[in-house]
C-alpha cells in the first residue's frame, strides 16, 4: 500500500519534470523507503479553541493541553497552527496570572513557558480557520500562520468549543457546519494538502461534526455522540471555573504516557475515556481511512518522529540523488510541451482583477477524477496523459486565458 | 365595507356577545381572581435556575475570615458615630484610606416639601463617603457597588463594619475585573439618590449635591447591606424597587445559590420557604408570600437602598440580616463569605445581567411566576372593560344602523354629545390636577387656619379634595346641552371604559401588581354602573371601591400578612402616613404612583361617579 502511494508521488514528479529514467530508479530502490511506514514525511497540527469568555477557561486549557502534547512529541511551533479565541492566562479574573492549569491543585500548567499562539482573540473565525485549512490566505500572511502542508503531510486537527448537532460555534457570533468542514477537507485533499488526517473534536454532540466527511484518508474522533453533551471536568474553586473537559482531560492523561518511540496505536486512542469516565460516549470513524488503525502509531499524528534505523549494510542511494539529466537527447518538442506555464502572466500585463479571475478559473477546472489519486496514477505512470492530468490543465488554462486577455482588459473597470 | 368579512357572521358574533355579556364578564372576573390565586400553587410555578452562563455555579472558594474584625470595626464606627452625632466622615475616610481605597466624599442637602414625620426630617444635610477599589489588572470600565447606609441610633453598624472588613480583604485579591465601590451613605435613600445622581450626572428631583470627585466605570450590579446584630439567624432578600421595578431574577438566584451552598437560612418577604406545597398551610404560606410581594410592588416605593439603582439599569438588591429567636445563628464571617461569593461571581459577569426575567413574582425563593403566567390574570379582568365597551358600542350603533351611508347624519345629533362627554372629562381631570397640586402648595395656608402640623395638613388637604371631588356639581353638561340623554351617558361610559382599560393596561405593563390591584377593585363597579340603579346603594359601593379605599384595604391586608394586625384607629393613622409617604416619595425620588392615582385613576373613577348621578 505504501509503495503504491509512493509510486503515485514519484510518477507525478516524474511526469512534470519529464525524466522517465529517474522514475524507474525510485521504484527499484525500495530499500531506503521502508522506514517510513505511514508514507508521510512531515507532521502538522491545527489546534483550535473556538470559545471566548472566562467561564470557557476549560476550552483554552483543552487546546493548550493538546498543544503541549504535540510539541512534546516533536512537532515544532512552525508546524503548529494554534488558534485561541481568548486569553485566559492574562484574563483579569485569573487568580494565577500567566498560567492555564489542566489539573486541580495546580498540578499541570499547560500554558508552559513557551506558547506560540498564531491566531488569537477575534482572529479565530470560521473564515480564517477554513482559509488556513485550504491554504487560501492573503499573500501577506506570515508563514507561521499558514498550514504549509503537502501531500506527504499527516495533519492533526483538534477542535473544541460549544457545539450542537451539526455545528460548532465560533466565538459568540458564527458557526461552522459539519458539511462546510467536510467540504474543506475535500478541498484539502484535492489540493493535495495532506496524506492522512486525524480529526478530533471535543464538544457537545461532537460525532455530528464528522458524519458528513467523504474525503479519503480521514480518521475522526469525537467526545460525544449525537444527542449527548460533553461534560466538563476538574472544577477548581480557587480559580473559580472548570479547568478542562472530561474527554480531553483523559486524552491528555493518555498522551502524557506516549513518548516518541511509543508503539501505542490508534486502537489505544479509541479506548480513551470510556463512558464510565466521560459520561458521554466518545465516537470514532475509520471507514475513510485506508490503513488498519491498529497499525497506525499515535506518533504518526501527534509527533514528528523520524524513523532512524541503524544499519551496517550499505544502501545504494546513488541513482535517486543523481543530478540533472541530459535533456538534449529527448528533443525540443517534449521540453516545450511539459514546462510550467507561467502561472500569472496577466499580472505583468494588466490589473490584479483580471489576474484573480484567471486564478479562480484555474481551480474551477479540477476534474472529478482527480479526487481519487489512485486511479489517475496508472495512466500517469505509463506516461500517457489523461484528461485530468496536470499538463492538460495547464494547457487548458493557456487556451482559456491567453486569447481572452485583451477582451478582459477592456471590460475590467479601473480600480 | 370589507369584501372579505361576512356581515352575517359578524352580526351573529356581536349579538352573542351582547346577549351573553353579563355572564361572560362575571366568568372572566372570577377566572381572573382564581388564576391569580393559583399562581402561588407550586405545580403551576417554575423552579428558579441560573440563566447567566458567566455566573454559572457557586464555584468559588470563600476565604473571607475576618468576621471578628468586622464586628470590631462596627463597634469603632458606632463610637465615632455617637461622637460625631451623625456620619463620622473623617473616621470613615481615614479607615477606608488605610485599607488602600481611593476615598471621596460627597455632600448633599435637600429640603423636603413638608416634614417627614416617620423619619423626623425636613431639612436634610448629609455626606456620603465612598471608596473605590481599583481592579488591579483591568481597565476602569465597569464597577460593582456595595453600600451600607449609616443609620441613626445603633442600627446598621455591623453592615458598615462588614463593608470595611470586606474592603480590606478584597484589596488583597488580584482577580478583580471590575472596580468595586464601597459606599456608606447617610440619610438612607436621600443619600443614595444624591450619590447616584452625582455618579450619572443627572438631576431628576432638584437635589443639591456636590459633584463626585472620583468615578469608576459603569455600574453593573449593587448590593445593599443591612445588618444590625453581631449574629444573625437568617438573611432576607429585598427586591422591590422604585415604581415596582425589580432586579433581574438572576440576582435573586445568585443569592439563593450561595445561601444553599453556605447553609444560611434565607427568606423573602421575611418568610421562610416551606416544602409542603400540597397541604393547605403550604399553599397559604406561598400565597401570603406572593401577596406581600404584590402589595410591596404595587405601592411603588423603594423598599431598600437598592431600589434607586434600578432606575439606572443597575441590578441591585438589599440583603437584610434578621436575628430572631432561632437557635442556630450565623456569625459575620459567614455573611462575609456569602457576600464574597456573590461579588466574586458578579465580577465574572461579561455583560449586564439580562439572561433571566425582569418581570416576575416570587411565592418563595426557589419558585417564580414569570410574566407569561401572571399576565392572563390581569388580561381576564381587563377584557371585561372591553366587552362592556363593545356592548355599549353596539347599543349606541343599533338605532343608527338603518342608515349605513348616513354617517354624516348620525354625527349631527352627536355633536352636542361631544360636549356632554367633554365636560365631565375636563372637570374630573381638573379635580385630579387639584388633588395633585394643592396638598403640597396649600400646606402653609392650611397650617395657618387649622391646628395641624404640616404633614397632617398635606394629607388632610388631599383627603378633603378627594372628597370634594365627589360633591362637585357633575351635571354641568346640562347647562350646556340641556337634559342628559340616554345616549349621553352611554357615550360617556364608553369613553370612560376605554380610558380605564388603557390606563390599567399601561399600568400593568410597568407595574403588574398596581395594575392588578386597581383592576380588581375598579372593574366590577365600573363595568356595571348605570344611572338607573338605586343611587344610595350604588354610591356607597362606588366609594367603598374607590382608589382611596383600595389603599386603606391594602394597608390592612399588608399588616395582616406581616403578622402585625392593627385596629381601625391604628390602621387609619397608617393610612395617613402611607399617603404622606406616597407624596414624599414622588417629590424626593420620582415615584409615579401618586401622580398616576391623582391625575388619571381618580379622574377616571370620577367619570363613572358622574354616570351614576346622570340625569
Amino acid at each position: 500500500m505504501d509503495y503504491y502511494n509512493l509510486m503515485t508521488i514519484c510518477a507525478f514528479i516524474n511526469l512534470l519534470v519529464s525524466i522517465p529514467q529517474a522514475y524507474s530508479n525510485y521504484v527499484e530502490d525500495k530499500q531506503s523507503w521502508t522506514v517510513f511506514s505511514s508514507g508521510h514525511t512531515n507532521n502538522w497540527a491545527v489546534l483550535v479553541c473556538t470559545s471566548r469568555f472566562w467561564f470557557n477557561y476549560r476550552h483554552v486549557a483543552n487546546t493548550l493541553s493538546v498543544y503541549r502534547s504535540v510539541k512534546r512529541l516533536g512537532i515544532p511551533d512552525s508546524h503548529i497552527v494554534l488558534m485561541l479565541a481568548d486569553d485566559m492566562a492574562c484574563n483579569y479574573r485569573n487568580p494565577k496570572p500567566a498560567t492555564v492549569f489542566s489539573h486541580k491543585n495546580m498540578e499541570l500548567n499547560v500554558y508552559g513557558d513557551d506558547v506560540e499562539v498564531d491566531y488569537r482573540g477575534y482572529e479565530v473565525t470560521v473564515e480564517n480557520f477554513l482559509r488556513v485549512l485550504t491554504g487560501r490566505l492573503p499573500p501577506s500572511t506570515p508563514r507561521s500562520k499558514r498550514l504549509l502542508s503537502d501531500d506527504r503531510s499527516n495533519i492533526l486537527i483538534y477542535l473544541t468549543g460549544h457545539g450542537g448537532n451539526g455545528f460548532l460555534k465560533f466565538q459568540d457570533s458564527e458557526e461552522i457546519s459539519n458539511m462546510e468542514l467536510a467540504d474543506a477537507f475535500e478541498q484539502m485533499w484535492q489540493k493535495r494538502r495532506y496524506n492522512e488526517l486525524l480529526f478530533i473534536i471535543d464538544t457537545c454532540q461532537g460525532a455530528s461534526m464528522y458524519e458528513r466527511f467523504y474525503s479519503p484518508n480521514l480518521m475522526a474522533l469525537a467526545s460525544s455522540q449525537v444527542g449527548e453533551d460533553s461534560l466538563s471536568h476538574q472544577p477548581d474553586l480557587a480559580i473559580g471555573v472548570h479547568l478542562m473537559d472530561k474527554y480531553t482531560f483523559y486524552l491528555l492523561e493518555f498522551l502524557e504516557e506516549v513518548h516518541p518511540a511509543s508503539q501505542a496505536n490508534m486502537n489505544d486512542l479509541f479506548k480513551v475515556c470510556p463512558q464510565s469516565q466521560c459520561v458521554s460516549t466518545p465516537g470514532h470513524r475509520t471507514d475513510l481511512f485506508q490503513r488498519d488503525p491498529g497499525s497506525v502509531l499515535i506518533t504518526d499524528f501527534f509527533g514528528s518522529v523520524r524513523k532512524v534505523e541503524i544499519t551496517k549494510d550499505t544502501i545504494h542511494l546513488t541513482s535517486s540523488v543523481k543530478p540533472p539529466i541530459q535533456r538534449s537527447g529527448s528533443g525540443d518538442m517534449q521540453i516545450e510541451s511539459l514546462t510550467y506555464v507561467d502561472q500569472l502572466p496577466v499580472a505583468e500585463i494588466i490589473h490584479q482583477v483580471t489576474a484573480l479571475i484567471y486564478y479562480d478559473a484555474d481551480f474551477a477546472c479540477y476534474p472529478p477524477s482527480l479526487t481519487d489519486r489512485k486511479e489517475s496514477t496508472a495512466p500517469l505512470a505509463s506516461g500517457k496523459e489523461t484528461s485530468g492530468s496536470w499538463p492538460e490543465m495547464f494547457r487548458r488554462a493557456n487556451a482559456l486565458g491567453l486569447p481572452t486577455l485583451p477582451a478582459l482588459h477592456h471590460k475590467t473597470p479601473k480600480i | 365595507m370589507g369584501l372579505l368579512s361576512d356581515p352575517n357572521r359578524r352580526k351573529a358574533l356581536t349579538s352573542l356577545l351582547t346577549r351573553l355579556n353579563t355572564p361572560i364578564c362575571v366568568v372572566c372576573y372570577l377566572a381572573g381572581i382564581v388564576w391569580f390565586m393559583g399562581l402561588a400553587f407550586e405545580p403551576f410555578t417554575l423552579r428558579t435556575y441560573m440563566s447567566e452562563n458567566a455566573m454559572g455555579s457557586t464555584m468559588v472558594e470563600e476565604r473571607f475570615s475576618s468576621g471578628e474584625r468586622a464586628l470590631g470595626l462596627a463597634k469603632e464606627f458606632d463610637a465615632h458615630k455617637r461622637k460625631a452625632g451623625g456620619m463620622p466622615v473623617e473616621w470613615l475616610v481615614k479607615s477606608m484610606q488605610a485599607r488602600g481605597l481611593e476615598v471621596f466624599t460627597q455632600s448633599f442637602s435637600r429640603k423636603l416639601p413638608f416634614p417627614d414625620e416617620n423619619k423626623e426630617r425636613y431639612m436634610v444635610r448629609g455626606t456620603n463617603v465612598y471608596g473605590i477599589l481599583r481592579a488591579p489588572r483591568a481597565p476602569r470600565t465597569e464597577a460593582l457597588v456595595i453600600t451600607a447606609p449609616c443609620s441613626p441610633g445603633h442600627s446598621n453598624n455591623q453592615a458598615v463594619g462588614l463593608l470595611l472588613a470586606l474592603a480590606q480583604y478584597f484589596r488583597n485579591q488580584i482577580y478583580w475585573a471590575k472596580d468595586i465601590i464601597f459606599l456608606v451613605n447617610e440619610h438612607d435613600l436621600i443619600g443614595t439618590q444624591a450619590w447616584l445622581e452625582g455618579y450619572h450626572h443627572t438631576n431628576i428631583t432638584g437635589m443639591e449635591y456636590s459633584p463626585l470627585q472620583g468615578r469608576a466605570g459603569s455600574i453593573q450590579a449593587a448590593l445593599s447591606l443591612e445588618l444590625s446584630s453581631d449574629v444573625i439567624t437568617s438573611l432576607d432578600l429585598i427586591l422591590e424597587g422604585l415604581n415596582g421595578q425589580l432586579p433581574n431574577l438572576d440576582l435573586a438566584n445568585l443569592f439563593y445559590a450561595f445561601c444553599q451552598k453556605l447553609g444560611v437560612l434565607c427568606t423573602i418577604q421575611g418568610k421562610l420557604q416551606r416544602n409542603d406545597w400540597d397541604t393547605a398551610e403550604g399553599y397559604t404560606h406561598a400565597a401570603q408570600t406572593m401577596m406581600l410581594m404584590v402589595l410591596k410592588q404595587a405601592c411603588g416605593r423603594s423598599w431598600g437602598d437598592h431600589g434607586l439603582f434600578l432606575r439606572y439599569h443597575i441590578e441591585a438588591a438589599s440583603i437584610r440580616g434578621i436575628n430572631s429567636f432561632r437557635h442556630y445563628k450565623m456569625d459575620a464571617t459567614t455573611t462575609g463569605r456569602l457576600l464574597e461569593g456573590m461579588i466574586r461571581k458578579l465580577n465574572n459577569l461579561l455583560e449586564r445581567l439580562h439572561q433571566s426575567y425582569f418581570f416576575y413574582l416570587l411565592p418563595s425563593l426557589s419558585r417564580f411566576v414569570s410574566i407569561g403566567y401572571y399576565m392572563p390574570a390581569f388580561g381576564l379582568l381587563a377584557v371585561i372593560l372591553l366587552l362592556r365597551a363593545l356592548d355599549l358600542w353596539v347599543h349606541l350603533g343599533s338605532p343608527a344602523l338603518a342608515a349605513v351611508d348616513g354617517v354624516t347624519e348620525a354625527e349631527q345629533p352627536s355633536s352636542p354629545g361631544v360636549l356632554t362627554v367633554l365636560t365631565p372629562v375636563v372637570i374630573s381631570h381638573l379635580t385630579g390636577v387639584a388633588l395633585y397640586l394643592l396638598p403640597v402648595h396649600l400646606q402653609e395656608m392650611a397650617v395657618e387656619h387649622f391646628p395641624v402640623s404640616e404633614t397632617e395638613a398635606v394629607v388632610l388637604t388631599a383627603i378633603a379634595i378627594y372628597t370634594a371631588g365627589l360633591a362637585l356639581p357633575h351635571n354641568t353638561q346640562r347647562l350646556l346641552s340641556g337634559e342628559g340623554t340616554e345616549q349621553g351617558w352611554k357615550v360617556l361610559k364608553l369613553t370612560a371604559l376605554l380610558y380605564l382599560a388603557v390606563l390599567l393596561g399601561c399600568t400593568a405593563l410597568i407595574n403588574f401588581s398596581l395594575g392588578f390591584i386597581l383592576a380588581v377593585t375598579l372593574v366590577p363597579i365600573t363595568a356595571s354602573i348605570t344611572p338607573h340603579m338605586p343611587k344610595v346603594l350604588c354610591a356607597l359601593a362606588m366609594v367603598l371601591l374607590s382608589p382611596a379605599f383600595s389603599i386603606l384595604y391594602c394597608v390592612f391586608i399588608y399588616q395582616e400578612l406581616v403578622e402585625a394586625p392593627v385596629g381601625l384607629g391604628e390602621g387609619w393613622m397608617l393610612f395617613l402616613s402611607v399617603i404622606s409617604q406616597g407624596i414624599l416619595d414622588h417629590a424626593l425620588y420620582g415615584s409615579l404612583v401618586y401622580p398616576l392615582l391623582a391625575l388619571f385613576i381618580y379622574p377616571c373613577w370620577l367619570m363613572f361617579w358622574n354616570i351614576l348621578f346622570w340625569n
